[in-house]
């Protein structure tokens, strides 16, 4: 496909794992600023196509284009630094470091061996992490070690250690599982904050909390797009309500 | 600056108490056989550092690290053999000027990859980039393949029996099982005069001091907790941008380039290397002195070196055959109960304080010792009845 104005643009992607195609012939456009849920049962390959967008796993065909230029085939660390950031499943952080070294790590210069030698935290970097840090509420909590802060924390961090990276798109995993009410608020809310100037792409199964945060939602079903359209629409629809929805 | 090199006030006094033993206790109570002993094992302390950077920091444990150990010494071994096989004191060979293992296997001319290392600067840069070279090779073709944990430590050591197998192997030009022997002079100076060892000794102790405030810098800093990371949760890494596999070869090559130091150190305080030296024995004993010392601490690194090896000395000495035994023992002991090391009790015995910290691991011990206990009278009657 030659150029267009999508900022990603997946075009018949298929991966197979000895021959069961987790997904098939897969197209999905996001326009540049976009916030698109997607959702479907377990084994949907939801995750799947994450792990594709992001290098993970090596599809068996087909094309993913990022502002036009060919993902497949890259590794996971050139993809990352082409712009887009990818949020696990369980949270992951680094349970050793402090929140503050959370963030500095994630900080993007000294990627490299040699830059990682010469790189010192300067007064921009410090800057970049307290705004991130009050953006996903965790100013008080800096000097903290990860492995003490709680599971909603946790999430939020690994969320704010992609801002560092201000990537142009943003991949989360089911954000909020195992997050309290309250918490899922407040996620919500962070994931419309962040989504300014930047397009995300989340996995939800929680349909309330993705009402309240979807412009598209993509619905996936045994690795085909089964409906896609806005979630009143996607509600409507007869086929999603019969595999996913439940009547 | 102060800071990343010595590790704050604390890590300085624990340097300077590390130096004090090194240049002023030992030198003074321990006669020149003994002091020439603890300059040997200081040169597997090279090797007991950059095994907390490769394994302590960065998780990955290479069961192979005699083999750049060996490199190292083999390229230090190959000028001393060459200064020492000059024509006049070779004249009676049959083919004079060259090392006499050479001459013994009917070889007529030095090998071609020999010739260079009758240059001491080549020699001296070959002790650190043989090492390095071979560690990059190897990383590269393991870490860009996602090789690691336990199948890296069984490749390393396969690495390790090749190494030393090939050296058996070819007697004509790695002087065989022997070894490279009857190493005399350095550029004229004699190694083996009471003197040099005195100055050998020296010299290891300040350039074993001068990588570990080089290394505190690195660890420090932000490759250091880049390693950590890796370690902890790679992938988090890797989806942030950095390019894991390089930064695990870079530490490969690292602890390699420090451990053909050590093994250089080695030939000159010892007169000999052979291939008994870089095999698979000696490379787990060298995890081991990093285990015991404590795999995530410089200094601990060394001392675990130390005490292990004067354990080793004292112990094999009476009781020959019951070493491998004890050592084997030990590396259980310390992994079960102090996977830190001795640098984990030290600092967990600095915060809690003394007391309290005797009395709750003699508690632990104690209970301990009674599951053990339990469990052994357990067995047999299980056994006896089946």
């Amino acid at each position: 496909m030659s150029n267009t104005s999508f900022l990603l643009a997946i075009e018949d992607l298929t991966v197979s794992f000895d021959g069961f195609k987790a997904v098939e012939g897969l197209n999905l456009y996001l326009e540049q600023g976009e916030l698109r849920v997607i959702i479907g049962p377990n084994g949907a390959g939801k995750t799947t196509v994450l792990d594709m967008i992001c290098g993970k796993t090596r599809p068996t065909a087909g094309s993913i284009m990022f502002r036009n230029r060919e993902l497949v085939g890259l590794r996971e660390h050139e993809i990352v630094r082409a712009g887009i950031g990818r949020k696990f499943q369980t949270p992951s952080i680094y349970e050793n470091l402090t929140v503050r070294e959370n963030l500095e790590l994630s900080y993007p210069r000294g990627r490299t061996v040699l830059g990682s030698l010469a790189f010192r935290v300067t007064a921009e970097v410090n800057e970049r992490v307290g705004k991130v840090a009050s953006e996903i509420g965790l100013s008080e909590q800096l000097e903290i070690e990860g492995a003490f802060l709680s599971h909603g924390q946790k999430q939020w961090l690994e969320i704010g250690m992609l801002l560092m990276q201000e990537p142009d798109l943003l991949m989360l995993d089911e954000p909020v599982a195992g997050m309290s009410p309250p918490e899922r608020e407040k996620t919500a809310a962070l994931i419309r904050r962040i989504s300014a100037g930047r397009a995300i792409i989340v996995i939800e199964h929680d349909m309330e909390f993705v009402s309240r945060i979807a412009d598209k939602v993509t619905v996936l079903h045994l690795g085909k797009i089964l409906a896609e359209g806005s979630m009143a629409e996607i509600q409507r629809h007869p086929k999603v309500i019969d595999v996913y929805l439940g009547h | 600056m102060f800071k990343r090199f010595f590790g704050g006030r604390s890590g300085l006094t624990n340097l300077a108490l590390l130096a004090i033993l090194l240049f002023a206790v030992l030198p003074l109570s321990l006669d020149i056989f003994r002091l020439n002993l603890v300059g040997k094992y200081l040169t597997y302390a090279f090797v007991a550092l950059g095994l907390v950077v490769l394994w302590g920091k960065g998780g990955v444990l290479s069961l192979g690290q005699g083999v750049f150990f060996g490199l190292g010494g083999y390229c230090m071994a190959m000028f001393l053999k060459l200064e020492a096989s000059d024509p006049i004191s070779t004249k009676i060979q049959s083919t004079p000027g060259i090392p006499d293992f050479m001459d013994w296997n009917q070889l007529k001319a030095l090998p071609a990859f020999w010739v260079p290392f009758k240059s001491l600067p080549f020699s001296l840069l070959a002790v650190v980039v043989v090492p390095s070279v071979v560690a990059f090779i190897v990383g590269l073709a393991m870490f860009k393949r996602r090789v690691g944990g336990v199948y890296f430590a069984i490749i390393t050591q396969a690495l390790a029996l090749i190494l030393s197998l090939g050296i058996d192997g070819n007697q004509g030009v790695t002087g065989g099982r022997n070894g490279i022997t009857d190493l005399r002079t350095l550029w004229g100076w004699d190694i083996r005069a009471q003197s040099s060892q005195y100055i050998l000794y020296f010299v290891t102790c300040f350039l074993l001091l001068a990588t570990i405030v080089g290394l505190q810098w690195l660890l420090s800093g932000r490759m250091g907790k880049t390693l950590g990371a890796i370690r902890d949760r790679e992938d988090r890494v890797r989806f942030s941008g950095y390019d894991v596999d390089l930064f695990k070869v870079s530490a490969f090559v690292l602890a390699a380039g420090i451990a053909g130091v050590g093994g250089a150190l080695f030939v000159l305080q010892v007169g000999f290397i052979s291939p008994s030296l870089v095999g698979i024995v000696p490379s787990i004993e060298m995890v081991i002195f990093a285990a015991v010392g404590g795999r995530h601490s410089l200094l601990g690194a060394v001392y675990g070196t130390l005490i292990v090896n004067t354990g080793k000395s004292l112990f094999s000495e009476t009781f020959p055959q019951l070493w491998l035994f004890a050592m084997g023992g030990l590396f259980i002991a310390v992994v079960v109960l102090f996977p830190n090391g001795l640098a984990g009790i030290w600092d967990l015995a600095r915060r809690q304080g003394w007391s309290k910290f005797v009395r709750a691991k003699a508690g632990t011990a104690a209970a301990d010792a009674v599951g053990l206990a339990s469990t052994l009278s357990a067995n047999p009657a299980k056994e006896g009845k089946s």
